[in-house]
């Protein structure tokens, strides 16, 4: 049956206000690959508040979404400008109290989402002997029934929305990605509610052809946005590359007094959406940012009709 | 030092460390380009995984970040980040696993989250990442850092990634694989753990000296007996690391 198919189809600007409400669990998906910027954005925008924001690597994304007063918690696991450095808007709120930190390792982080994902309240993982358990009361430790070894466990962890960035989907939610698949499925099944952007929306004969790259299927998203180049400036395989000249300048732009202000005037309030800030960026960076096709060969399913 | 840098000193000391046939989980900037020259050179079949999920990769240019798309393209199979964590680091799958960190102690240990007190931090830093499972899960522990005093103190503010702890029975103890960190290189030379897990001095690269590598260690740094001097890097190795592998010498600067 696909009676909830049709209207699932809508702008960012409306599932983010459907969707993300005040003070709730946020997961913007994403290692590195497909990290769902044009939606942080939105929220900034739309000026929701009490966020606790979840994600293994914080990114630019929590950066920009702390700096703009979004957030009250951040949970993660790597919390640094990846190649280049730190997150200064990230510091400073820890530094000032005004952001609660729950820190662990990537693998402790995607553990707790998958026993999010599968229904379980809790997972084990061997010990790793580190000082996290020390400082962060949510590990604990249980003795395996079976061999009598001691475990560390974390908690599950159900956010109460993730935010997903794909290559493409159909208008139902069907999602297929691929390259770096980092934690998106375990998002996925994990939240209680699911917004899927993509840079394309095809047929549902194309995502049918080939249903091994399906990651998440319809029933389990909320909300399908047709929104290019929603990652820059992460990427997206295939589409475009990766922005590092970007990521580095963000560590200079943070370091000038107003500079994180400055961007998100300019960036986030200034543009109406995600159209608007890719024309922005104009065709030297979009000259930049593409990328020469590589395409896979098919495979054969065979035929059954 | 005549000819090359310390950071091309560095890397090719790493390189030569990995062997042919061996399964290394990666890290970006020096670990990067250590294995990139390992597969170029002696170990051709060196299996390079990265921690965003990539399994044999084969990169056209240097990666600037782990989840680098230049990873993917030509790699021989991609995973998610539970898998790449659980089936092949926690099951032992790994050979050599590659660290840095701002802090590594007498006994390995390493610290990247905190320098002070984790609650009122002097310095924060990014955190574990992977390095907790990469440091207690593969078979054997590599780590790259320049030498310096603040970087080799007595012990870690913050334990990231566990070393042997205070002694390699305490490893054991903890439940952890492998042999942990079998050697630390830095821009001086390379130390390695002795019966006991505390690091010494096995080999100055050269142009250094005991003298000054004791001056940069936060212990009163003991050398083996039979320390040697590494091989300055060879004009093949050399060639490699800045035509192909870094030609704009984003990590082999100084």
């Amino acid at each position: 049956m696909s009676s909830y198919a049709s209207n699932k189809l809508m702008t960012l600007r409306e599932a983010i206000a459907r969707f993300v409400h005040d003070g709730d669990t946020v997961y913007c998906a994403g290692f590195t690959h497909l990290i769902p910027f044009a939606a942080g954005h939105e929220i900034i925008r739309q000026r929701r508040r009490d966020l606790v924001l979840a994600r293994a690597t914080p990114d630019l994304i929590y950066d920009q979404m702390v700096a703009a007063g979004c957030a009250r918690k951040l949970i993660f696991s790597w919390g640094g400008n990846p190649g280049v450095g730190m997150l200064r808007a990230v510091r400073t709120a820890v530094e000032s109290g005004r952001l609660e930190i729950e820190e662990y390792s990537h693998f402790a982080m995607i553990t707790r989402l998958t026993a999010g994902a599968a229904g379980l309240p809790f997972l084990p993982m061997r010990p790793t002997g580190n000082d996290l358990p020390r400082v962060n009361p949510q590990y604990r430790t249980v003795r395996c029934p079976y061999t009598g070894m001691d475990l560390t466990t974390v908690p599950a962890l159900n956010p109460d929305v993730a935010i997903i960035h794909a290559q493409r989907a159909d208008a139902q939610g069907n999602t297929q990605i691929w390259g770096v698949i980092g934690e998106q499925r375990e998002a996925a099944f994990a939240a209680k509610r699911v917004i899927v952007t993509v840079e394309e929306i095809v047929p549902s004969e194309v995502i049918r052809s080939d249903p091994n790259r399906t990651l998440i299927p319809d029933f389990i998203i909320s909300a399908v946005v047709h929104e290019p180049y929603a990652a820059h400036p992460s990427y997206t395989q295939g589409y475009y590359d990766r922005d590092n000249p970007f990521y580095l300048a963000w560590d200079q732009l943070t370091a000038e007094p107003g500079g994180l202000e400055r961007y998100l005037e300019e960036w986030v309030y200034g543009v109406p959406d995600r159209r608007t800030y890719w024309e922005k960026l104009g065709p030297e960076v979009h000259a930049r940012l593409a990328v020469q096709p590589a395409y896979s060969q098919p495979v054969n399913y065979g035929r059954f009709d | 030092m005549e000819g090359y840098t310390s950071s091309e000193m560095m890397v090719v000391a790493a390189a030569r460390l990995l062997r042919d046939g061996e399964v290394v989980f990666v890290g970006i900037g020096q670990p990067n380009l250590a294995c990139n020259l390992a597969r170029r050179r002696h170990a051709p079949n060196l299996n390079l995984i990265y921690e965003a999920g990539i399994i044999g990769a084969q990169p056209a240019r240097l990666p600037l970040s782990i989840g680098d798309p230049c990873l993917v393209s030509g790699a021989a199979a991609v995973c998610s980040m539970y898998e790449i964590f659980a089936f092949y680091l926690q099951n032992g799958r790994i050979d050599v696993g590659f660290l840095g960190g701002a802090q590594i102690d007498r006994y390995g240990n390493i610290n990247a989250t905190v320098i002070g007190d984790y609650a009122k931090p002097r310095v924060r830093l990014p955190g574990s990442g992977g390095a907790a499972e990469i440091a207690a899960w593969a078979h054997r522990v590599l780590l790259l850092t320049p030498h310096q005093p603040r970087r080799f103190p007595e012990r870690c503010d913050f334990i990231t990634a566990a070393g042997y702890l205070r002694g390699r029975h305490e490893r054991q103890a903890a439940g952890l694989r492998g042999d942990g960190p079998v050697a630390v290189v830095t821009d001086l030379g390379i130390l390695a753990p002795d019966d006991s897990g505390e690091l010494v001095l096995i080999a100055l690269h050269p142009g250094a000296t005991l003298e000054q590598a004791r001056a940069n260690t936060g212990w009163p740094l003991r050398a083996a007996p039979d320390l040697r001097t590494t091989e300055p890097p060879t004009a093949e190795e050399l060639r490699l690391l800045r035509e192909e592998l870094d030609p704009q010498r984003i990590y082999l600067k100084g």
